[in-house]
Formats: structure tokens, sequence, C-alpha cells
């Protein structure tokens, strides 16, 4: 029997490993490489540190073989574990990724370059709102370009939603924080994001309030609304809900646009299609940009402007979203991306959806300490 | 080297010695002593994001600005405490099943044919080939409502409706337990394979039964066994992070988490280290104790 089970965990395993790497990672540059250690003649090399499968394998080799620049490629999967490469000082990198909710913070601590925009021409193909709605991570958006971006929403399987609620409210955050309408989805599997200021921005949003307030009354009112539906919720995690959601686990999740995106596509491959649907509630979402920056200590900033201006070309985001299945914030790419994509209006909405959208924005730390010590009070539900 | 060696005024007993102090100041003291620093300061938004504890301030005036607040915080708040008490708690739930799984398969190993001893060690430090991080993803295969167990209890009839496993405080204890037990089985092995048989025959011939002898002679002498296995896996189970975060129920509160929070989403690496140093103290202490046990045990042996 244990030899059995072992052999079966094993089997598991492996189809986790596999089914954890969706469409293969494919390797880009010399990832083994120190990213420190530049050669002399320095310019000729860029140390990338992006997001793991966030841009097109083949945008890497064009720009090499355009610009004789060689791209040393690195991946990180969260936030954190960037923030503390580069709080640290030396990260070697000269191009990071940071959401702007993260980059806001990290630009008061002085972490980035100013950039060049001389050297940018290609910002004017940005679309003009989105820009605006950056600058308020980032005055002027001095220091950073927004790559990608996407929002906090509803995911949900259709079929399993529509069988317990045929008349579920999917488009309204009241399927989330409406104790009674929630807990008819309890056995079926909810799952919420661990990410305070997302979640406690959301529930503000449907309380009707500002997401970014910063009033206690608010923050307690927030608790209160999330603690009522605390005994309906599976898990809250960041990241598991990909997979959970695309074998059935879960049946509505809050998470991000392009991950609940993702578990459809992992339905699919698995051979299990499953009719996963995301909303963007009439009461608003939350939006996130992740955008690219240049640490001020950076050794190869010139390759670093040569590689953001690069990016910056129409025909390379769209090559990008295509990639990633997220909307780029470059207006003149639109027109070029898949069709598909395009007209998705929940990852490229409206303008009456995206009207509604809010930024999230860094917090003061006293406000940041208690957000974080009102979630620990939700999540472990005491 | 020897010239090098002589010159340093190091003779080779020394150098040997120097050798294990030398890794224990580079690996442990010196990032200890980091982090010690870092609890004493106060956190604001820069490069390093706390303050510099010593400065000077011109004039040949060395500034040591010592924080205690950061500590003070730690008792002020009940978050904490009770934070380390259910690590405590979880950790020693976790030994007592890995001790109750553990003793009877070293026995077993220590009693069987001499030639099928090593293949059976063999098998149990197997596991150790995959990754650590591998196994516990491979326990959520297991355990997931449409998993290998549900299934295999769906499939003979025992249950009609898959159980909630994963994400449970169940979970967790399995994950700790399977990862765990080679750390318990290991020490209880080595004891048990050295112990002198004929002791047990002494004591059947003076009139123990089997289950006495084990009790008077067996459980006693492998006590420092039982020891060592316990705090192998006591230590690293109080800070355990991955195996709540991936099996558990998010509303279990465990240290480990509590530390990652205030590092990463607080970013207040002053309070985090805090956290830190104190948990390195409550994993100390037994240390210490089983250090004394074993000097204790050993001057014994010479007398």
């Amino acid at each position: 029997m244990t030899s059995l089970l072992k052999h079966a965990a094993a089997i598991a395993a492996l189809s986790v490993l596999l089914s954890a790497c969706g469409k293969s990672r494919q390797a880009t540059g010399d990832d083994s490489a120190a990213p420190g250690a530049a050669p002399a003649g320095a310019e000729q090399v860029v140390n990338v540190f992006n997001w793991s499968d966030y841009i097109d394998p083949e945008v890497i080799k064009d720009f090499e073989q355009a610009t004789g620049i060689k791209v040393r490629y690195d991946v990180f999967d969260s936030n954190e574990v960037l923030e503390t490469k580069l709080l640290t000082g030396n990260s070697g990198y000269d191009i990071v990724v940071p959401s702007a909710y993260f980059l806001q913070r990290q630009v008061q601590a002085g972490v980035f370059a100013p950039l060049d925009k001389a050297k940018l021409p290609g910002l004017a193909n940005l679309d003009p709102d989105l820009v605006a709605r950056a600058a308020r991570h980032d005055p002027g958006n001095e220091h950073s370009v927004v790559y990608m971006w996407g929002t906090t929403g509803i995911g949900y399987d259709r079929a399993k939603v529509k069988a317990i609620m045929p008349d579920a409210p999917v488009d309204s955050w009241q399927l989330i924080f409406n104790p009674a309408v929630l807990a008819k989805f309890k056995d079926c599997g909810v799952s919420m994001l661990d990410d305070p200021t997302d979640m406690v921005g959301t529930a503000l949003l449907f309380l009707g309030k500002d997401p970014n307030s910063e009033s206690e009354a608010d923050l307690k009112a927030a608790e209160d609304a999330l603690m009522k539906i605390r005994p309906y919720l599976r898990t809250i995690h960041s990241s598991q809900y990909i997979d959970q959601l695309a074998n059935g686990e879960l049946c509505i999740v809050v998470g991000y646009s392009g991950d609940v995106l993702q578990a459809r596509d992992r339905a699919e491959e698995a051979g299990k299609p499953l009719d996963i649907g995301y909303s963007i509630p009439q009461q608003g979402a939350l939006m996130w940009f992740d955008t690219l920056a240049i640490p001020a200590d950076a050794a190869h900033k010139d390759a670093a402007h040569k590689f953001i201006e690069y990016l910056l070309q129409p025909e390379v985001a769209a090559k990008n979203s295509d990639f990633v299945n997220f909307a780029n914030a470059n207006k003149a790419a639109t027109p070029l991306v898949n069709a598909d994509l395009r007209n998705d209006t929940n990852i490229y909405p409206t303008p009456e959806v995206a009207a509604r959208l809010q930024p999230s924005l860094a917090k003061s730390a006293e406000f940041t300490r208690a957000l974080n010590r009102s979630w620990t009070r939700f999540v472990t539900g005491r | 080297m020897k010239p090098l060696l002589k010159r340093l005024g190091l003779q080779g007993r020394t150098a040997v010695t120097a050798v294990p102090y030398l890794w224990l100041l580079l690996f442990f003291l010196i990032p200890f002593v980091i982090v010690l620093k870092i609890s004493f300061s106060t956190s604001q938004i820069a490069m390093p994001p706390y303050e510099p504890l010593l400065q000077w301030t011109g004039d040949k005036v060395m500034q040591i600005k010592l924080n205690l607040g950061n500590f003070a915080f730690l008792v002020e708040d009940d978050l904490y405490w009770k934070a380390y008490l259910n690590s405590i708690w979880v950790a020693s739930v976790s030994t007592f099943f890995c001790l109750l799984l553990g003793y009877p398969i070293a026995y077993a190993i220590a009693r069987s044919n001499p030639s099928a001893r090593n293949i059976l060690m063999l098998l149990i430090v197997l596991p150790f080939w995959t990754s650590f991080l591998l196994r516990v993803y491979a326990w959520i295969g297991i355990l997931k409502n449409n998993g290998l167990l549900n299934n295999f209890l769906l499939w003979i009839g025992a249950i009609e409706q898959p159980i909630q496993m994963l994400q449970t405080d169940f979970a967790v204890y399995v994950g700790i337990v399977y990862s765990y037990l080679p750390f318990m089985i290991l020490p209880l092995y080595a004891n048990l394979v050295k112990m002198d048989l004929t002791l047990l025959e002494a004591a059947a011939d003076l009139g123990c039964k089997p289950w006495q002898g084990f009790l008077k002679v067996t459980l006693p002498l492998s006590l420092p066994g039982i020891r060592a296995g316990c705090l192998l896996v006591f230590i690293p189970a109080v800070g355990e992070f991955v195996i709540p975060s991936l099996l558990g129920d998010p509303g279990m509160l465990m240290i480990g988490k509590v530390l990652w929070t205030e590092f990463f989403n607080n970013r207040d690496w002053p309070v985090a280290s805090a956290v830190a140093i104190v948990l390195l103290l409550f994993l100390v202490v037994p240390m210490m104790y089983f250090q004394r046990a074993q000097d204790a045990e050993a001057g014994g042996v010479h007398r």
C-alpha cells in the first residue's frame, strides 16, 4: 500500500508540477548568469527582472537582434520578493516590473532613477487616461512606464453558480458581500485574495465608500463587512485559486482579471473546459498597473531606456498582450491586439466601465499596520 | 599549509576545531547580530527601510540609538503571544505523532535482519531525493476534494460526499508529520540499533515479560534518541511557514505567517526582526536543555 501510495503521490506531484508550469516556461536568456556581473564594454547588456511568463520570448530575441544588446532575463513571482531585493540595494537589475501600489512606496524610498523621457519617444503611444491614473502612484510619471494593467473582480464557474442560484448577482459585489447570497456557495468553494489593501478597498467599494480611505471608521466598517462572510470562505490565498478554479475545486473567487483567464485556459488545456466567467461589478473595482522602472543604481541605464522604448512600439506591445492575455496601456497597439482579447470587455473595458475603476494607492505606515492587523483578525476569524 | 598554521599560532587540534567555530561565526552569529541590530532600529521609508543604529555626528561623536519599542510592541498586542503559543502547540502535537509513528518504525528496523536494515533505512531517506516543496504539493493532490484519497473513499463506498480535508488543521498535521518523520526515525534508529540485546535476555531471565522488558530496559535506554528526535522535529515545526500556507486553513495563526506579514506587508523590518529574535529564544532554550542533558549523560559514562 505504501509503495502504491508513493507511486500515486509521485504522479500527483508530477501532474501538479506540469500544470503549475502551464504553457511551458520558455527559457529566455541566460538565467544562471549573475545579473550584476557586467562585462567590460558595458551598455551592451541589459538585466531585466520581470514576472514569470510575462513577456513574449520572441520579443527578447527580436530586441537582441535589432540592437545588439544582450538581455539577461530573470523572473520573480511576487512583489514582496522584488521589493526586498530593491530595498537592500545593488539588485544588479537595470529594469524591474513592480506593481504600481508597491512602486509608489519604492519611489518614496528613492529606489528608482528618473526616466530620461527624451530617450522614450514611444511614450506618446500610451493611453493618456491610463497615464494620468498611473501618475497617482508616481507623480508626473517621472520614474515608471505602465506595462500591463488589469482589475480585481469576480471569477466564477458559470454552470455551477447557475445551478445553485439561477439569478445570482454575478455582476455585483452583492454576490460576495451579501452573507445570505454567499452562504449558498459555501460548499461549492469560495476564495478571496490574501491582499489586505485590495480586499478592504473592495469591501469599501461595496459599501459605497472611498476605497483608499484611511479613516479608522471606514476600516472598521470594511472589517465588519468582511467578517460577516468569513464563515463562507474556503481559502484566502493570492495564487492557489488559479488551479483550484481550473480543476473545479472552487466556484467563486475574488481574483485578478488575468489570473481568472489563466484558470480558464488551464481547464481547457487539461481537457476539461469549464465556462469560467469574469466580471467587473457595477459598484466598481480596483485596478492595478505593472510598471517598468529603472533602479537608481542600475549599471546600464542607456540600454534600459532602449529596452523600454522597444516595448513601447505598438506591434511589440500587442505581441506581448497576445502572449500574456493582459491589456497593455498602449493606445496605438490596441487595434493590433488579437481580436478575442481586444473585444473582451473584461480586459479592455468600455469607457463606462473604466470610469468605475479606482486605483489602489499606497497608504501611510500607520494605516498599513492598522490595515494588516485588521486583516489578520479577519483571516483568523477572531 | 603547516607553516601558515604555525604562524597563526594554531596547533593541529585547534585548527580542526576552528573550522566549525568559523562556520558558526559566519553563518549563525554574524547574521544573528545583524537581525538583532535591526530589531533595535526604527522603520522608515528609505533604502534600507530602517534607521541606522550608529551615527557619526561629526566632532568625533558616535551616537547609538536603541529602540526597545519593537519588543514592547510584541507584548502589547495579543496577536504575537497567541501566535507563538499556537505554533508551539502545533509543533508539540506534530512531534507527538511523529514519535508515535516513528518509534515502532525505528524499533522494527533496528531489530530486523542486519542485511535488510540498510535497505529499510534507504527507504526512509529516499523521499529526501525529491524536493520538499514538491512532496507538500503531492499532498494537495492526495487530500483535495477530487484528489486520490477522496476518490478512493468514494470508490469503496465509505463516503458519499467528498470530505473537505485540504485547508484544514488535519492537513497541516499530516504535512508536518510526513515531512519530519525521518528526522524522528533516524536518531531513534541510531540509538536502538546500538542497544545491547543481552540486557533484554538478562531481564527475561530475571522474570520480565517482553513488554516489561521493553518498558524497563529498552525505553529508558532509548531516551537520548527520543529527545534528539523530538527536538529535530519540534524546532523546525515551530517556525514552519510553507506547510500551513499550502495545506492549512487560512485562519490557522502561526508565528511564521505573522513574521511574513510584518516583513512584507507592514514592511516593518525592525518589528519583524524582533519577532524572529523572540522566536529564536523559544528555540534556543530547549536546545540548551538538550545540550545540558547530553553533557550530563556523557559525564555519567566517564565515571
